[in-house]
């Protein structure tokens, strides 16, 4: 037994069979549960050593070779895939209360062991294939056959499949400048061609359009699924590309990039969201700034900058579950996502309200929320670093206050004489309960996820010494 | 500088990749693309051996039928939702013609830069990036969409069989080809469900 066959080709053998499950709520306990059991695998199993159980012992090999290259998990990588298949399991479980499980606990599943694949792969360059062909699986996921497609998803299509020939051949240039490091011309060229990957990968202004047409257009809850996914697996996957390369790691340039993206993806995410009347490019634009964080917390210096970079992780998982499952509640039961259909809906839509005003809030970093803790260290290390960047990060992070304020203000407008009720059904208002009570705990007592976070900057051979 | 039969087919690539922006029927395109996978896999050829550039041809082709299939499948009239782009074919020649400029200015810094890849390799990988480019620019019909990434994924994947000969890469990239087909049908299917609905 070998731990990519565990990770990887079983769940996504799992994932095919569920896609011939037609109910709703056996595929939301099966997938939850499928990923909650890789999970708690991924965390206590341990890779490459052998453990008993019982009279039985047994060792996870940490590699499969496949068409002459290898699929290799190492032993350090067990609380990521923790981390991304705990994240799944959460996501698959509130998947029925948004009635999403028949496309999101299948296609989901498959595109998360495509991603876990695209960490696994050696040469790490081939990542990019994998991730494309999760991009191509999220395709039926986001559309109806029942329903014209918009433009969001043919961008979405077109933005990921352009970011990876930019990838493979930066990867094979990196090599080359890695053996004749004086060669300036090939270093600018190769690092041009690989800001172009990551720019459409990560959907780097103003290459980011498609994530509000996307969720004007497609159910917000699996929208929500990939704004966490592929983000998150970019980050390891750009983290990966330093790690590698020494002169990239060294080079001056790369912090001074990396704050500049990242800055103008704070600040355009917040303005932007602060200038919304549609709940759900809000969150679009709440997701570009994350994104936006994210890159700020590579521009770091990179023994704390990784750290930050992980705790980001659970706590945009968390917020933007809250967040999908709220706007999906608001579309299915409002004319539109717009400001003037959601209304004075606080009253009859209470949990769904809460769980929309505190994910906002949690996303612009509002104290005792999940996002807090992340966006402290954040600012205080950015600071350290570039004052100027840390305040035009605090302008992001205002506009998403202000937007989150004005969504509450909307959302409690009712006339005067209506009543209160709860019209979410217990299914909904209990996976909102949860989901609220943990930004709250993730935000009061963020050490609970250094436990799992802890280890994880060891997966980066030369970034986290 | 002798002349290489190599430079036939860079030229059968011109006349397709033209061929796949001017044609106003979607038969013409599928066709021209068909070609344009033969002028890929002889391209492929030079740095690979033939049991694996056969896998681009294949691919391509099976890429195409998908397409094919689906669309012949749907109705003939098309709502054009494009009033905003660019139609005319004149200026689509012309903007085509720029794409030659830039490929034969930039194709000797790429060669170098590309390990010698071959400059009739390396001329012919950049025309189609640069025509998949213009076409992707120009459109927003879910078929002509699709055949412009696998324009530009087939230039790349020329310039990248000379840097890169792993089975592992060259299954990945055909199973891209087809899953960019899979979803371009399925879109399809997506964009004419209220007319097949009618019908």
């Amino acid at each position: 037994m070998n731990a990519p066959t565990i990770w990887i080709i079983l769940p996504a053998i799992i994932a095919i069979l569920l896609m011939f499950i037609p109910s709703q709520r056996i595929l939301s306990l099966l997938g939850g549960t499928t990923s909650a059991i890789l999970a708690a695998a991924a965390q206590f199993v341990p890779i490459g050593e052998a453990f008993t159980i019982g009279a039985f012992s047994l060792k996870i090999d940490s590699s499969l070779s496949i068409l002459g290259r290898m699929l290799l998990i190492k032993p350090e990588e067990g609380a990521l895939l923790a981390l991304i298949y705990g994240a799944a399991a959460l996501w698959f479980f509130g998947a029925e209360a948004s009635k999403t499980a028949s496309k999101l606990v299948p296609f989901g599943m498959l595109i998360t062991t495509f991603m876990v694949a695209s960490i696994a792969v050696e040469p790490f360059l081939f990542a990019a294939l994998f991730i494309e062909m999760a991009a191509l699986l999220a395709v039926p996921m986001l559309t109806s056959i029942h329903q014209p497609p918009g433009k969001g998803i043919i961008r979405f299509l077109i933005y990921q499949t352009l970011a990876m020939p930019f990838l493979l051949l930066s990867g094979w240039l990196l090599a080359g400048v890695e053996a004749s490091p004086g060669d300036l011309a090939l270093a600018a060229q190769s690092a041009s061609i690989l800001g172009l990957g990551f720019a459409f990968l990560f959907a780097i202004f103003p290459l980011y359009n498609w994530i509000p047409m996307l969720l004007e257009e497609a159910p917000p809850y699996t929208v929500g699924f990939l704004l966490w996914l592929f983000p998150a697996i970019t980050v390891i996957f750009a983290a990966g590309f330093i790690d590698r390369f020494s002169w990239l790691r060294s080079s001056p340039q790369l912090p001074i990039t990396l704050q500049l993206a990242g800055a103008i993806m704070v600040v355009t995410g917040g303005l932007w969201a602060a200038f919304q009347t549609h709940i759900g490019r809000i969150m679009a634009y709440g997701s570009v700034l994350e994104t936006g964080l994210s890159l700020l917390a590579l521009s770091l210096n990179l023994k704390t900058g990784i750290p930050i970079l992980f705790l980001l992780l659970p706590a945009r998982a968390l917020a933007f579950a809250v967040w999908a499952l709220a706007l999906t509640i608001f579309k299915e039961h409002s004319e539109s996502m717009r400001f003037s259909s959601v209304r004075g809906m606080l009253r009859t839509y209470p949990f769904a309200s809460a769980g929309l005003v505190l994910a906002s809030l949690s996303t612009s970093g509002f104290p005792l929320l999940a996002g807090f803790p992340a966006r402290l260290a954040l600012s205080d290390f950015l600071a350290r670093t570039s004052l100027s960047t840390a305040l035009w990060m605090g302008f992001g992070i205002i506009g998403m206050f202000i937007t989150s304020f004005r969504m509450l203000a909307v959302l409690s407008m009712a006339d005067e004489y209506t009543g209160w009720g709860v019209n979410e059904n217990w299914l909904q208002g209990l996976m909102l309960g949860l989901g609220t009570i943990g930004l709250f705990i993730l935000g009061l007592f963020p050490q609970i996820v250094q436990y799992f976070l802890a280890s994880l900057p060891g997966m980066f051979e030369h970034l986290a010494q | 500088m002798s002349f290489s039969p190599l430079w036939l087919v860079v030229g059968l690539l011109v006349f397709t990749s033209v061929g796949i922006m001017l044609a106003r029927d979607w038969r013409w395109s599928v066709i021209f693309l068909a070609i344009q996978y033969l002028g890929v896999f002889i391209l492929a050829l030079q740095h690979w051996p033939i049991s694996m550039a056969t896998v681009k041809i294949t691919a391509g082709w099976m890429s195409v039928t998908i397409l094919s299939m689906t669309r012949s499948n749907l109705p003939d009239e098309t709502t054009n939702n494009s009033d905003l782009l660019p139609q005319s074919r004149f200026f689509r020649l012309i903007a085509a013609g720029f794409v030659g400029l830039i490929t034969a200015a930039g194709t000797p810094q790429v060669d170098v830069m590309m390990a010698d890849a071959g400059m009739a390799v390396t001329a012919g990988s950049l025309l189609l990036i640069g025509m998949g480019l213009l076409h992707l620019g120009v459109t927003d019909q879910v078929l002509e969409v699709i055949i412009g990434l696998m324009t530009v994924i087939s230039g790349f994947e020329i310039l990248y069989t000379a840097v890169e000969s792993s089975i592992l890469v060259a299954a990945l990239l055909a199973i891209v080809n087809l899953g960019l087909a899979l979803a371009g049908s399925y879109l399809m299917i997506a964009s004419n469900s209220h007319k097949m609905e009618t019908t």
